[in-house]
């Protein structure tokens, strides 16, 4: 299933890229899927997702949940509890 | 319909006002909060004073994010004009990060509805901020439960 995945703060800091596109297996139904599928990809995924408590996301621009169904061409994001204001 | 921008660059409070009430006879109160970046006496050491503040932000999402806040905020106090106003990039201490208006007929839905305005911002648009220390370090900002709990009393 062909996704754009973006990251943003510290999870951009750690993967080392802002965004890619990533093919994972059918297998990947969730946002959920998803995460277990990046934490396996290399290190620097497995830095960046180790602590899940701290991650939050998003699919197609709107706040989702771990849940969350995916569907193939979607936009997810992943970044830390908002801070702006 | 409200007005928002998402910008580099400072905004001017009384350009943004004007904006708002221009020809208007029909409102009765504005509510206004500027946030602005400070040192953070909080942290104590000397080389951990904030030197800078870098917002980053999901451009994608962002607008739409402040459009449902605002959105939000028309509905519930019926306002008769908004204004948020969210920089982005790095600023200093003492620069201007956030602006909101709330226009109403009367005091206490222009009060309110900036107040929820401004803690719904720190809750649900992507922003992220980094702070930058005298020693060359930057943290990212870790979010508070006192800035959730005062989204959650709207």
């Amino acid at each position: 299933m062909p996704l754009s995945v973006l990251y943003f703060a510290w999870l951009r800091e750690r993967v080392g890229v802002s965004e890619e596109e990533l093919s994972p297996p059918d297998s990947v139904t969730t946002v959920a899927d998803l995460v277990l599928y990046l934490s396996n990809l290399d290190q620097r995924h497995a830095d960046a997702f180790k602590n899940q408590a701290t991650v939050r996301c998003a699919v197609n621009q709107e706040f989702a949940e771990i849940t969350t169904v995916l569907r193939p061409g979607d936009e997810v994001a992943f970044f830390p509890p908002v801070t702006g204001g | 319909m409200a007005r928002i921008s998402v910008q580099t660059y400072d905004f001017d409070i009384a350009d943004e006002i004007a904006r708002l009430t221009r020809g208007r006879t029909d409102i009765g109160g504005l509510g206004c909060f500027i946030g602005v970046v400070r040192i953070d006496k909080a942290h104590g050491l000397v080389e951990r004073t904030v030197t800078a503040l870098t917002l980053e932000h999901y451009p994608a999402m962002t607008l739409r994010a402040i459009s449902r806040i605002t959105d939000e905020a028309e509905r519930r106090w019926g306002l008769l004009g908004c204004t948020v106003i969210h920089r982005v990039g790095r600023m200093l201490p003492g620069e201007n990060i956030v602006l909101v208006l709330a226009a109403s007929a009367h005091r206490q839905a222009a009060l309110d509805a900036t107040g929820f305005l401004i803690d719904w911002l720190k809750t649900k648009a992507p922003f992220w901020k980094r702070e930058e220390y005298q020693n060359g370090d930057g943290v990212w900002v870790e979010a508070r439960d006192t800035d959730d709990a005062a989204a959650a009393r709207w």
